[in-house]
């Protein structure tokens, strides 16, 4: 039996809502969206022309023009969000043996690929002969978390995951479990994403389900999903050792899931989020009866949030209408790779403030989604436990299980 | 050695150090710029940038003033005149 146990100690997040924890924080329990008009790019060819956009994050206020050189959107915002969580949990290290027993667990689902489209139109469009020198170590997965590293010195376990929406859950899973099992006392772990490139978008436009009207989840005239950008990072302690320093502790990161469906590429099963929701409890050592809420996958497709609510039905029979549930993407839009950890920093928010994030954009019940969502408007409520939901393409699940300390 | 090359080189080092172009010359050694091999491989993509010049591998990694690599510029703009004036 492991005696082991995971705290929550910092958290840093750059994303739509906000550029830091503060910024977030306020918008998430105000309900207030950040889907908007696309900016960056030029949309008019595209049937959908909303996303949720990072605004008024400046490159060049926060990093060295060298570090800009070997660090492009995407591994900014985990390197942002890394630095203000590390700084929340007041964690330093001041010896080789802490350095040595920490891990970074990064996680992207397209990593560079999007920074890609512009070398492509200087080559093949422009006939340039040459792309920028740093070009392949500022696009691999990986620039973040080897970054992170050698910005802090930590030099434990040290790589990115990639499966696609469920990367980050992933990657906060597996740090999580290299706590308790042992292997490291400390962990930095979550994800980044920087959907917005032409190329991108119409691949997601082809695939017909992103809206242009809003992120919708659990309403019955929902539309589809809404891409967003972002990034979120925490920092992980072994319990003891966090009590010991006198640290903060949001919450206690209980138990990790993971399943495939082994079914569809695109399309969901309940099957395997239900096997997902119960792993993750059974490795928490949880009962489904102590969850109070779930922060769902909910993407706001028709396929997903019918299904995601079949599935918490099934998970937990009738505690199920004691389960309120919200899909924070209606505000942040689906961050992909990024999404379980902007997640994980919205559901240890609300463990630790006893308020629960609304699901916003609400319009409607939808008799196939029979779960309590919490429409529009946070709801007071101490959980003693809360689920938080990512489910990818390929059918990929991976579900993370918070606790209250 | 041609001046205009010479200065237009000097200008593009000085930009990419961030330092002022007096405190450059063509007897400036290239180890004196503390340029790590990162900071080379962006000084040469900056170089043949802004002259529109491929330089080889070797070329590069033999050049050890500023001098010389104003002769190699040249060498390699003199290539290329006569390869554009071969097409027409």
């Amino acid at each position: 039996m492991n005696t082991r146990r995971v705290a929550v100690t910092g958290i840093g997040i750059v994303c739509a809502m906000g550029s830091d924890v503060a910024g977030f924080e306020c918008n998430l329990f105000e309900g207030r969206p950040a889907i908007a008009p696309i900016e960056s790019i030029d949309v008019t060819s595209m049937r959908f022309k909303k996303a949720a956009e990072v605004k008024g994050f400046e490159p060049s206020e926060l990093f060295e023009k060298q570090e800009l050189a070997i660090l492009k959107r995407f591994s900014q915002f985990a390197v942002a969000a890394s630095r203000e969580a590390i700084r929340d949990s007041g964690i330093e290290w001041t010896d080789d043996a802490s350095r040595e027993r920490t891990a970074i667990v990064t996680a992207t689902g397209a990593g560079g690929l999007t920074d890609l489209d512009e070398q492509y139109e200087n080559l093949y469009r422009y006939n340039k002969q040459r792309t920028p020198p740093m070009l392949v170590p500022q696009s691999m997965a990986n620039a973040a978390a080897s970054f992170i590293s050698m910005e802090t010195g930590a030099c434990g376990p040290t790589y990115t995951v990639s499966t696609a929406c469920s990367s980050s859950n992933h990657a906060i899973g597996l740090a999580f479990h290299s706590i308790r099992n042992g292997t490291v006392d400390t962990a930095i772990t979550g994800g980044s994403e920087t959907p917005i490139s032409f190329t991108n978008l119409k691949a997601w436009e082809a695939l017909r389900v992103v809206s242009n009207d809003t992120c919708r989840p659990f309403s019955r005239d929902r539309s589809g999903m809404v891409l967003g950008e972002g990034g979120a990072i925490l920092v992980l302690e072994e319990m003891e050792k966090a009590k010991a320093r006198g640290a903060k502790i949001y919450a206690e990161i209980a138990g990790f899931g993971m399943t495939a469906d082994a079914h569809h590429i695109t399309m969901p099963s309940v099957e395997g989020p239900v096997r997902a929701m119960r792993n993750a409890l059974n490795d928490a050592g949880t009962d489904p009866s102590a969850v109070g809420y779930v922060n769902a996958h909910g993407t706001a497709t028709a396929a997903n949030d019918a299904m995601e609510s079949k599935a918490i039905r099934e998970v937990f029979g009738e505690h199920a209408d004691e389960v309120a549930v919200s899909s924070t993407k209606s505000m942040h839009g689906h961050t992909l790779g990024a999404a379980g950890a902007i997640e994980a920093v919205a559901t240890v928010l609300a463990i630790h403030r006893g308020v629960l994030p609304p699901n916003a954009n609400f319009n409607e019940r939808d008799p196939e989604c029979n779960v309590d969502v919490i429409a529009n408007e946070a709801r007071e409520k101490k959980v003693d436990a809360a689920v938080s939901n990512s489910f990818a393409f390929g059918g990929l699940n991976a579900v993370l299980v918070f606790r209250r300390t | 050695m041609n001046s205009e090359i010479a200065e237009k080189t000097i200008s593009v080092i000085a930009e990419f150090k961030e330092i002022d172009k007096s405190a450059i010359s063509v007897d400036t050694k290239l180890e004196d710029l503390e340029m790590d091999s990162l900071d080379a491989l962006n000084l040469i993509f900056e170089l043949e940038e802004a002259f529109d010049i491929t330089i080889p591998d070797e070329q590069a990694s033999e050049t050890k003033t500023i001098g010389e690599m104003v002769e190699g510029i040249e060498k390699l703009l003199a290539m290329k005149e006569e390869e554009d004036g071969g097409e027409e």
